[in-house]
């Protein structure tokens, strides 16, 4: 009777808690996207990028230790988790005498993450380019770096886009990682409102919707670029 | 002005090319002929380095090069800024447009000024018949003006040497004809040829000199009215039976 009793009772006050709650809280929720999660996917992303073409260029340079170098970049990324990653650069390093604090701490490890698996997209793409290709731009004379920036990379760039964008799209959320490493992002003010009010269904589910907000954004943004790069295919 | 000596080429233990010598004068149309695996094409992309030779001498105007030993990239650079290349699957830039095309060599490598070269690439353009094509995409055209962008691009750079690997394979019958017209025309306007193809009307009225080839060598050469009409040895009277049946 008394659980019965507690039930009703909870179902019956918590409508205008649960309002109450849920506009308190969408704010901080929301400046935690816009201060923290989507700069953080932003700038590691493009940092990521610029690894990841790099880390490609070395695979297929033909050059041993280069892309020696570069197999064992992609192999210890991709073989440990993310997460471990995030605590070895914020908890770890201090050990040695490496302080970095929280937000770049996450910089880093984003970075290094996306620089990984992207790396593997984009020497696809560049290998995906017909040799035709790269003949046709040495018969004009180009140099090799000239080919790959003039002919070769807005090609691979078009092929590269589909994959690049749910590496995208995983990273906005992967960003929630970095609540562990005490940066005040989205998820962690969520965690922080629900430890005040008990209310993690709510919270949480509100977390989540805005996330789902931000990647359906996303990828009616990456429709627009795919049929940007598109005009020039039959 | 372009003279190849004891040119070699191997993959592996294939032997494409096996010693071969040409000289051909400014102003002269060499065409190539030989069945398929004859090493012609080879022959034509070594003259570019798009294969490196395994041994044998190129030399194009001031370039020089001899390959054996290690060659110089700027070497190679010089040797095809005086070559113009024209492929079989004609191998345009799908992200660019006609003049785009045409432009590339000139903007990128030789630094021209580009409301120039755009200038210049128009009027190649019009010279290839495609001058109401300037802002279509390859896609947009059809083989034969894909090739003809083709032809444009490799003049846009103002090659010493166009050379030709067998431009016109790829195309529908009726398409043939629109190439090989601008082929014939740069041919009167006095520019040095070298021609890898199938057209054998193309050699019988253009060339100056034909040379057939097969197992990597030059069985024989000469003028075409001689190849075709009294060839001296037999291969030479093989093929051309197999291929006017």
């Amino acid at each position: 009777m008394y659980l019965l009793n507690n039930v009703l009772y909870s179902a019956v006050f918590d409508a205008d808690r649960y309002t109450d709650i849920a506009q308190s809280s969408f704010l901080p929720l929301v400046k935690g996207a816009l201060f923290y999660s989507i700069p953080m996917t932003l700038i590691s992303f493009v940092i990521g990028i610029m690894l990841a073409i790099t880390t490609a260029l070395f695979r297929i340079s033909g050059i041993k230790l280069l892309s020696g170098i570069a197999r064992v970049y992609i192999s210890i990324i991709r073989g440990t988790p993310l997460l471990v990653q995030l605590f070895i650069i914020f908890f770890g390093l201090p050990s040695i005498g490496i302080k970095i604090d929280p937000f770049p701490a996450a910089i880093i490890g984003f970075s290094l993450n996306t620089g990984a698996y992207a790396s593997e997209i984009i020497r696809a793409a560049i290998l995906s380019i017909p040799k035709g290709q790269w003949e046709a731009s040495q018969s004009i004379g180009m140099s090799y770096g000239q080919s790959l920036r003039r002919v070769i990379l807005p090609q691979a760039t078009r092929v590269s886009i589909p994959p690049l964008s749910n590496s995208f799209i995983s990273l906005v959320k992967d960003t929630s990682l970095a609540s562990t490493i005490l940066v005040a992002e989205m998820f962690r003010k969520a965690q922080e409102i629900v430890a005040n009010t008990y209310e993690p269904l709510l919270l949480y589910v509100e977390a989540a919707l805005i996330y789902w907000i931000i990647c359906f954004i996303l990828s009616l943004v990456q429709d627009q670029i795919e049929n940007k790069l598109n005009r020039y295919v039959s | 002005m372009l003279s190849i000596q004891n040119l070699h080429k191997q993959f592996g233990n294939l032997v494409v090319l096996d010693g071969i010598d040409l000289n051909v004068d400014k102003g002269k149309v060499v065409v190539v002929i030989g069945p398929s695996g004859s090493g012609k094409t080879t022959l034509l992309r070594c003259l570019n380095v798009l294969e490196t030779p395994t041994k044998g001498n190129i030399s194009i105007q001031k370039a020089h090069l001899n390959f054996g030993g290690k060659v110089a990239k700027k070497d190679i650079q010089t040797l095809r800024k005086q070559t113009g290349m024209v492929f079989q699957t004609y191998n345009l830039f799908p992200h660019m447009t006609a003049l785009e095309n045409v432009i590339e060599g000139p903007v990128t490598v030789q630094k021209v000024n580009k409301e120039k070269a755009k200038e210049k690439g128009i009027q190649l353009l019009q010279k290839v018949g495609l001058g109401d094509k300037v802002d279509f995409y390859p896609h947009q055209l059809s083989g034969g003006q894909q090739q003809r962008v083709g032809i444009a691009r490799a003049l846009a750079i103002d090659p010493e040497v166009m050379l030709f690997d067998e431009p016109t394979s790829a195309l529908d019958p009726e398409l043939v004809g629109e190439v090989l017209r601008v082929m014939k025309e740069l041919a009167n306007e006095g520019m040095t040829m070298v021609v890898v193809t199938h057209e054998m009307s193309f050699a019988k009225e253009v060339a100056d000199e034909v040379l057939f080839m097969d197992k990597g060598q030059v069985v024989e050469r000469g003028h075409p009215e001689e190849i075709f009409t009294h060839p001296k040895q037999e291969r030479t009277r093989q093929f051309l039976n197999l291929i006017s049946e």
